[in-house]
């Protein structure tokens, strides 16, 4: 299991200002190790985001997206005390969801 | 005593059971779009997405990002857009292996306005793509120079 997510959700207005700090290796399936064998891509596909349980967000990535990503985004009409969820999925099928209570 | 035939049968049903469970590479997810994250230039993944238009510059879409990055590794970059009605938000980095590096699928709760961090090979443009509702495909580009590179090892 992956670590957990830092997920701060940030309320302003109507508006709520999501980041959201995933720790993850995505591996590009470029590089080499010491022997001259090619690590195998690892990298997260899909990332969800969910508000109050109602699903606002789709990203698909590729293994392009940074180390360890960092994704931002704001949700209209949101406001503090709300529930942020976010979920990605990588390559090799793991699963990892984690939750933020909006302040 | 294992046969030969009763060996082989094996292995195949455990390689079956593998890709079912997901575990061989690249077949995780069904939904997610390999040929567009296979294609070589702007034009080839928004039509691996379902664009159908050609994709014009618009100043209706903005991408951010530093003018020069120290490290290739993490490059911070936004895309966003004033305009209503955007189905996809892309960005793509024109000198990676792979031309496409993310793709926002954004609802009407979500300011088109989305922030996060790219592996940049060598210094290359940087696109922000968005696909409207109606087929318009708009895109906005900004040079990004990288001094070390974050694809190597």
């Amino acid at each position: 299991m992956a670590d957990p997510m830092r997920i701060r959700a940030q309320a302003a207005g109507d508006k709520v200002t999501v980041r959201v700090l995933m720790s993850h290796e995505m591996e590009t399936g470029q590089r080499k190790d010491s022997a001259g064998k090619v690590i195998p891509a690892w990298f997260i596909q899909e990332v969800t985001a969910t508000h109050n349980g109602k699903p606002v967000l789709v990203a698909e990535w590729g293994p392009s997206v940074s180390k360890n990503p960092f994704l931002q985004f704001v949700i209209k009409g949101g406001k503090a005390g709300d529930k942020v969820a976010v979920t990605w999925t990588d390559n090799k099928g793991d699963k990892r969801t984690d939750e933020a209570t909006v302040s | 005593m294992q046969t030969r035939r009763e060996m082989l049968a094996r292995s195949a049903k455990v390689a079956g059971l593998l890709a079912a469970a997901g575990f061989l590479p690249m077949s995780a997810l069904a939904a997610w779009p390999q040929a567009a994250f296979d294609a070589k230039n702007m034009a080839e993944a928004v039509k691996a997405l379902g664009g159908t238009g050609a994709p014009t510059e618009s100043k209706d879409v903005t991408i951010t990002g530093p003018d020069i990055a120290e490290n290739g590794a993490v490059v911070p970059v936004g895309v966003a857009t004033s305009l209503p009605g955007v189905k996809r938000l892309l960005l793509l980095v024109e000198k990676n292996p792979s031309v496409l590096a993310a793709v926002f699928d954004v609802t009407d709760s979500i300011e088109p306005n989305l922030n996060t961090r790219v592996k940049m090979g060598q210094s290359s443009n940087v696109f922000a793509v968005a696909m409207m509702n109606d087929g318009k495909v708009l895109y906005a580009s900004k040079e990004i120079k990288v001094t070390l590179g974050g694809c190597g090892g």
